[in-house]
């Protein structure tokens, strides 16, 4: 058994005797006694570490790694550099506390505050919070930035991932703030069913851009017609995209939130993830979570510190915006190394790649008899209509070990590819699902 | 201190690079395309391996020295854990995989809730929440749709103690409640009397963390879940305490219908420098039909998540179904500690606390002097009264002596409070350091307050200034 104590039993009986106590037992004689548990709880007693490690080990084999993963959908297979994986495993990180003590925390802060300065620079966004848990509770989270006394309504267009907008209902059911679909026409943004809707009740539009089918919107006009109304607009996006696409606040986004998987954090079977959230510098104090600032010590040298905290729980406690306490520090610590390590030019590749390799596969499935379902130019992810239904197609590519695109409906799939899929394995993929057509 | 790496730029270095792109050329309407490339760092691997071998030699965690932080549970983080989270049949996995292709990491899911109902006495969990506070927001959410489908929907408030962690009432206005705060008595349980005043059937819920965030078991707790029950209420369970009972005794048994767990505290997933956590939450079975969209079900067929065919259910509360490979790290800890580890380890969280606090007792006042559970509370009131030296300069002091200081001015109901959380993991020659560290300083703090003052001396920077940084945000770096 590993127990990880220190201290032996020796030491246990004469710190026992130094409180005056006979045994480990009398420590809990102040409980109620019916409370105490008469039998050792029904578990396996502990177990050596070569045992235990087996044990996981045997369970992790049970799962199926695909070689090629062809599904996206918010979580993708990027390619990991090895000094991201390295660097972010430092035991000062990984058993470090959240950094109040500033003085002996220096470090973390500013990882922190590189962090926030990189998102803002890839959004154009002027401040950033150091993370929230994952893209979907950061679209959950924005609601409360936006809604104001006589703005309650929240649009939403029914191409965002339905799991984001699944959270949104969940954290606003039993406030007073209603969730509106907006329709789409072509797999976008449908202009004239948003302007019916966009009105001075309505606090914020929230658009997913590239979109949930992989589709560009036209942010701009959006904007545009968003902010005639008086409304905000929230820009859901993945921040892989934003290498090579325009930011959210050139098309004048107020808020870019969004899932950062892909910034160098593995798959993980649904998390740890990353959710960021990015504003523009008068929204700033509705913000949750924690923001490191830039200040000076006591003889003038700069320094880092979490700030303004007096939006946080344990100083507002019921009057906060959001609960939020712990978050996923150490992988905004994973982004932040993976988007130095990419560098601009980097990050640019990672996203151009991405695109090019979903264009190439799209046009040699068209090639086949497949049909993009949407006529709208998209980025790095797209939508097909199958001669095949798709649980053959699944089957048939589990079997060359390709994960196949996410299934929308029978005939239907959600494709993405990165700068990681292969050409060849394309072209594989292509080939062999040519042969099952016939 | 050290550059950012912003500062570190040389135009045209880079760390990566990627091969030949091996297909055609794409080109998008310029309407689409960003302006300008980011300002992202120009460095090369060389840099960032210095910059961040850096940065870490300014940070301090559990493996660098003692962490007493109160509330906290900075217990040591064990490295096979780090091995088994890092498994290529768990990290590479795509969460739309189908089930089939991932019955290792079902099992996986399925003992560990399993695992834990046994430790609290619960009936169902979900590994969903991502934190403390997202369980805490969960649990709400659950108990919310209780009293919904009983048609019960004058229940619009939420008890919690004074001595509270802030998520608690913060998490109950995201569900929509009012909070109502009721205060300790002068042992530092709930006062049952002001208990008994504010219960009636508007009551939703009361939410007790036990030991409460004095370190002290409150022997009324059974009372206190009759007389929630009594009115038509439910009780939550925070289980930040948790690691003070295990294999002694239970939440579920107290008589708490709903609990959360922080794996990042109780079963030593490591802080990360302010998460990830997970906040696995566990249930009676009269709240088993509103678990979240996400949550690992086993049927008779098989296993499936709760989703939208599930019409009770309060919804999805995050992404997929968890911080999965945090719960790989918990449930690593689980099988290395057993059911016997388990119970030692809590027994040993609180002989810790116990010592230091009899070792310290003489030194400075105990808030609540009885036998402490796994943390207990001294007040530094009456040292700042008589030398103008504060819990907040003691802390500082600290630094210096390469240990984290103690959680500070918390709670708030005790005035120049500092709370002591030693875990079971630390050894005796530790704690004894600390202790003689602790009596120094108050020596000192007597001979020589200015000498307290100015400390710290050996850390990267002096005392921050955080008035500045608030009065004068500067939140991101600014290029020339």
């Amino acid at each position: 058994m590993a127990d990880y104590l220190s201290n032996t039993p020796d030491q246990q009986i004469q710190m026992l005797k130094e409180i005056g106590l006979n045994s480990l037992e009398e420590l809990y004689a102040n409980l109620p006694q019916d409370l105490i548990l008469q039998k050792p709880l029904n578990l396996e007693l502990g177990q050596s570490e070569f045992k235990v490690y087996d044990t996981l080990k045997e369970l992790a084999s049970k799962n199926k790694v695909y070689k090629t993963v062809l599904r996206g959908a918010g979580v993708e297979y990027h390619y990991i550099p090895s000094v991201v994986k390295q660097l972010s495993n430092r035991e000062e990180f990984v058993s470090a506390y959240t950094p109040y003590q500033s003085e002996l925390s220096q470090g973390i802060l500013q990882s922190i505050f590189e962090y926030q300065s990189s998102m803002c620079e890839i959004t154009g966004m002027d401040v950033c919070n150091a993370s929230v848990y994952d893209g979907a509770t950061a679209a959950a989270e924005a609601i409360q930035m936006v809604i104001e006394k006589n703005r309650r309504k929240i649009l939403v267009p029914k191409n965002i991932h339905p799991q984001v907008v699944s959270v949104m209902r969940t954290y606003t059911q039993w406030l007073n703030i209603e969730i509106v679909d907006v329709e789409y026409k072509n797999g976008v943004v449908d202009m004239d069913d948003l302007k019916s809707k966009c009105d001075d009740t309505c606090a914020a539009l929230f658009i997913q851009h590239p979109n949930y089918f992989g589709l560009l919107e036209d942010v701009m006009d959006i904007s545009q017609v968003v902010h005639s109304s008086g409304a905000k607009l929230v820009q859901y996006t993945n921040p892989m995209t934003l290498g090579y696409l325009k930011t959210p606040r050139a098309n004048g986004v107020d808020i870019a939130i969004g899932e950062a998987q892909p910034l160098g954090i593995a798959m993980s079977y649904g998390g740890p993830y990353l959710g960021f959230m990015a504003a523009s510098a008068e929204l700033v104090r509705r913000l949750p979570g924690r923001i490191v600032g830039q200040t000076v010590d006591e003889v003038g040298k700069r320094a880092f510190a979490l700030t303004l905290q007096a939006r946080e729980q344990h100083i507002r406690r019921e009057k906060a915006s959001s609960s939020i306490c712990s978050n996923q520090a150490l992988m905004a610590l994973t982004a932040s190394m993976y988007l130095a390590t990419v560098g601009p030019s980097g990050l640019k590749e990672v996203a151009e790649f991405s695109m090019r390799k979903a264009h190439y596969f799209a046009s040699e499935l068209v090639k086949i008899g497949f049909k993009l379902k949407y006529t709208g130019p998209y980025f790095h992810e797209f939508v097909t209509v199958s001669p095949l239904e798709n649980t053959i197609m699944e089957r048939v590519l589990d079997e060359i070990n390709v994960l196949a695109g996410l299934s929308l409906s029978s005939h239907e799939t959600l494709w993405c590819c990165t700068e990681t899929t292969k050409k060849d394995d394309i072209d594989r993929v292509v080939s062999r699902l040519k042969e099952a057509l016939v | 201190m050290s550059q950012l790496i912003f500062e570190r730029t040389v135009p045209f270095r880079r760390a990566v690079r990627f091969d030949v792109c091996d297909v055609p050329e794409v080109k998008l309407d310029e309407k689409y395309v960003r302006l300008s490339k980011a300002r992202l760092p120009e460095v090369s691997e060389v840099d960032i391996v210095r910059h961040y071998m850096e940065l870490s030699r300014y940070s301090f965690g559990v493996d660098n020295g003692f962490y007493p932080l109160g509330s906290c549970t900075m217990k040591y983080n064990p490295k096979l854990n780090e091995f088994t989270a890092s498994l290529e049949g768990f990290t590479s996995i795509h969460p739309d995989q189908p089930l089939s292709s991932v019955t290792g990491t079902l099992e996986l899911m399925d003992q560990l809730s399993l695992s834990l109902m046994e430790i609290t006495g619960m009936d169902a969990f979900t590994l969903q929440p991502a934190a403390g506070a997202h369980g805490e927001f969960t649990g709400l959410l659950l108990i919310r749709a209780y009293h919904n489908a009983h048609n019960d929907n004058k229940r619009t408030k939420v008890i919690v103690p004074d001595s509270s962690h802030g998520t608690n009432p913060a998490s109950a206005s995201m569900a929509g409640y009012t909070v109502v705060s009721v205060p300790s008595n002068d042992q530092g349980g709930v006062d049952v009397n002001a208990l008994k005043a504010v219960l009636n059937d508007e009551v939703a819920a009361l939410m007790l963390t036990n030991p409460n965030t004095l370190g002290l078991f409150d022997s009324n707790i059974c009372e206190i879940a009759r007389l929630v029950h009594e009115v038509g209420g439910l009780v939550y369970y925070d289980g930040a305490n948790l690691n003070a009972i295990m294999g002694t005794a239970r939440p579920g048994d107290m008589g708490f219908d709903v609990v959360h767990l922080n794996l990042h505290k109780t079963f030593s997933t490591p802080h990360g420098g302010g998460g990830p956590g997970s906040g696995p939450v566990g249930v009676k079975s009269c709240l088993v039909p509103y678990l979240p969209q996400g949550t690992l079900i086993k049927e008779a067929y098989g296993y499936r998540y709760i989703d939208a065919r599930d019409t009770l259910s309060i919804g999805r509360m995050r992404s997929y179904y968890g911080n999965f490979l945090v719960n790989v790290r918990a449930y690593t800890y689980i099988l290395s500690l057993g059911s016997d580890g388990l119970k030692s380890a809590s027994q040993n969280a609180v002989l810790n606390a116990n010592y230091m606090m009899n070792a310290l007792k003489d030194t400075f006042p105990v808030a609540y002097p009885q036998t402490c559970m796994h943390e207990f509370v001294i007040s530094l009131a009456q040292l700042k009264k008589e030398t103008g030296i504060s819990a907040k300069d003691i802390c500082k002091a600290l630094l210096d002596y390469q240990m984290h200081p103690p959680t500070m001015y918390f709670p708030l109901i005790v005035h120049e409070a500092l709370m002591i959380e030693p875990t079971e993991t630390e050894s005796k020659e530790s704690m004894d350091y600390f202790i003689q560290v602790l009596k120094d300083l108050k020596q000192l703090a007597y001979d020589n307050p200015q000498k307290i003052l100015n400390a710290p001396y050996t850390t990267p920077v002096k005392r921050v200034d955080d008035v500045q940084a608030a009065r004068n945000p500067i939140l991101k770096y600014t290029f020339k």
